[in-house]
This record gives structure tokens, C-alpha cells and sequence, in this order.
């Protein structure tokens, strides 16, 4: 089972990159852009076959490790 | 006066450190991130600067497992004195030893220049030679020195002095290179035994270097 975690800041932090690409995207004429937030995504090859254990594994990967939840929040899929 | 200053795998600024403590007279000691444990007769443990683990994931996040940070929290819990310099504050913030969370700058740039300080709380060891409101040129050199709390905690280090230094123009005027909340550079934990800053007190020693202003901040660890 693959886990594919993204990590992003939280809305109301401001996201630096996040306005630097929207920035870019709007001198290429991408007029249609309302928002950017950079994240990034990190991919985790898990030897576990119990959906539910996994979920729990991970969440707590991201709680102490992932992410600072300080300032980031997460999304865990599993596929 | 001993002061034990760790060195994780990519840290760079742990031989300055060590000089300006020494040149104030202190014994040093540079202790390896594998060590599980700090020499007991260290008086001020330093989280030097630098890159540990190369910054990967986010600065400071991967050193906080080192095998040496169940020690300093430790350490910490007792009331020993821990000075973060740079990703030193990094890995303090990381660790949870330190309230709020170092973010990219904001204008996304690595900083590297001297920068005019304010100080706003001399109400602890390590800014004690200092008077409030005194104004310090320290060297900043870094990626991810913008400072992040939510409105609860800023209030809460407001109420308890914990904001130490604030950057500021040479006239003390707020003046913020890094996005930081309030222009925040240093802060402390509420019990005043670990400080963190971003700006390097270590490179300021010799007015031949640009200034000496860290002498009295570096000082007040002294005994």
C-alpha cells in the first residue's frame, strides 16, 4: 500500500511561495488564477495491508515528523 | 563557566561559537549529535547554526530526533540555560522547546547581511548587560528566519516578556527583512532558561569584524 501525504500551510499563514507563483502565472497572462498555495507531497511505500492501521501510522508519522502542525496541515491518502 | 555547544551533521557555526565563548573566558566543549548525553558540569548548552541534515524536510525537523535531544529536553526540564542560534532556534522551535515555527522568508531571498536589533526584554539572563530599548547590529545569515505564532501565542509571550529582540533600522525603528510576526528575531520560553535567535551574536565580537555588539549578549551567560 502507498501512502501519498501533502503537506501545506495552514489557510491564514501566509504562503510566500504560494504569491510568488501566482505572481509569476499572472505576468504569463494566466488571468484566471484566484489562489496559489505550495505545498509539497511526500510519497511512502508502506509493507502494512490494514487500511485503518495505516491511516493511524501515518497520522501519527505527520504529527511528529511530516509536518510542524504548528504552521502546516496535512492530508493522507491511501492508495 | 562551561559551555557544551552541539554539533549535528551539517552544522557550520559550532567553531565560532566555541571562539566567542572562549574569548570571554569560558571552557567549551563541542558535543556530537550521537552523544546520549551532555557533560554535567555544562552551564550553557548551545544549538549552534547551520544546516542540520541539510534543512531536508524543514530546518531543524530532522535534528530534533537526534539521539542527543532526549538529553537536552532533559537538560531543558531542569532549568539548564540553552542558547539556539540560527538553526539552532530552528531545532528549538522543532523540538516544541521553543513556542512558534521558523517559516521561508517572506520574499523567499537568503539574507545574509548585518541587521540593527531593538531590545525589547533584558528581564533574563542572556540580555541582561543590555538596557531595554538598547539597540544592538548583529549579522543575520538565513532562509527560514520568518517568524510564525498564532494571535494566542503572541499574546501569550507578550504577557510573559518573551519577545527578546525585535529587528529594527539603526534608529530603532521596526524594520522587518523576514516577514516575522512583529518583526519578532529572538524570543524565550516562559520559565527565561532557553532563548532563541536568529541573528548571530557569535559573529559579532571584534569591532574589526563589523561590530563587538554580541559581547554583551553573550556575556550574560558569564559567571
Amino acid at each position: 500500500m502507498k501512502a501519498i501525504v501533502n503537506v501545506s500551510l495552514k489557510a491564514g499563514v501566509l504562503d510566500s511561495q504560494g504569491k510568488a507563483v501566482h505572481h509569476a502565472l499572472d505576468s504569463l497572462h494566466f488571468n484566471g488564477v484566484e489562489d496559489v498555495r505550495v505545498g509539497k507531497q511526500i510519497v511512502l511505500k508502506l509493507n502494512e495491508n490494514d487500511k485503518e492501521k495505516a491511516m493511524a501510522d501515518v497520522t501519527k508519522m505527520c504529527e511528529e515528523l511530516l509536518a510542524n502542525t504548528v504552521i502546516e496541515d496535512y492530508e493522507i491518502e491511501l492508495v | 563557566m562551561k559551555v557544551s555547544i552541539l554539533q549535528f551533521p551539517g552544522t557550520n557555526c559550532e567553531y565560532d561559537t566555541q571562539h566567542a565563548f572562549e574569548s570571554l573566558g569560558a571552557h567549551t566543549e563541542i558535543i556530537w549529535h550521537k552523544s546520549e548525553t551532555i557533560p554535567s558540569d555544562t552551564d550553557l548548552l548551545v544549538v549552534a547554526g547551520g544546516f542540520s541534515y541539510g534543512d531536508y524536510l524543514r530546518s531543524g525537523a530532522i535534528a530534533k530526533f537526534s539521539p542527543v535531544m532526549k538529553a537536552v529536553s532533559a537538560y531543558a526540564k531542569e532549568g539548564g540555560k540553552i542558547l539556539g542560534i540560527c538553526n539552532g532556534f530552528q531545532v528549538l522551535t522543532e523540538a516544541g522547546l521553543l513556542p512558534g515555527a521558523l517559516k521561508r522568508n517572506e520574499h523567499l531571498h537568503f539574507i545574509s547581511k548585518h541587521h540593527h536589533l531593538r531590545v525589547q526584554s533584558n528581564e533574563n539572563v542572556f540580555l541582561q548587560k543590555l538596557n531595554n530599548g538598547d539597540i544592538v547590529n548583529i549579522p543575520i545569515a538565513h532562509h527560514d528566519g520568518n517568524y510564525y505564532i498564532d494571535d494566542a501565542g503572541l499574546s501569550e509571550l507578550k504577557a510573559n516578556g518573551q519577545i527578546l529582540l525585535t529587528y529594527c533600522d539603526e534608529s530603532g525603528n521596526e524594520k522587518n527583512p523576514n516577514g516575522s510576526v512583529e518583526s519578532i528575531a529572538g524570543v524565550c520560553n516562559k520559565e527565561k532558561n532557553i532563548f532563541g535567535l536568529m541573528p548571530h551574536p557569535e559573529r559579532a565580537m571584534e569591532l574589526i569584524l563589523g561590530s563587538d555588539d554580541g559581547v554583551k549578549m553573550l556575556q550574560g551567560f558569564l559567571k
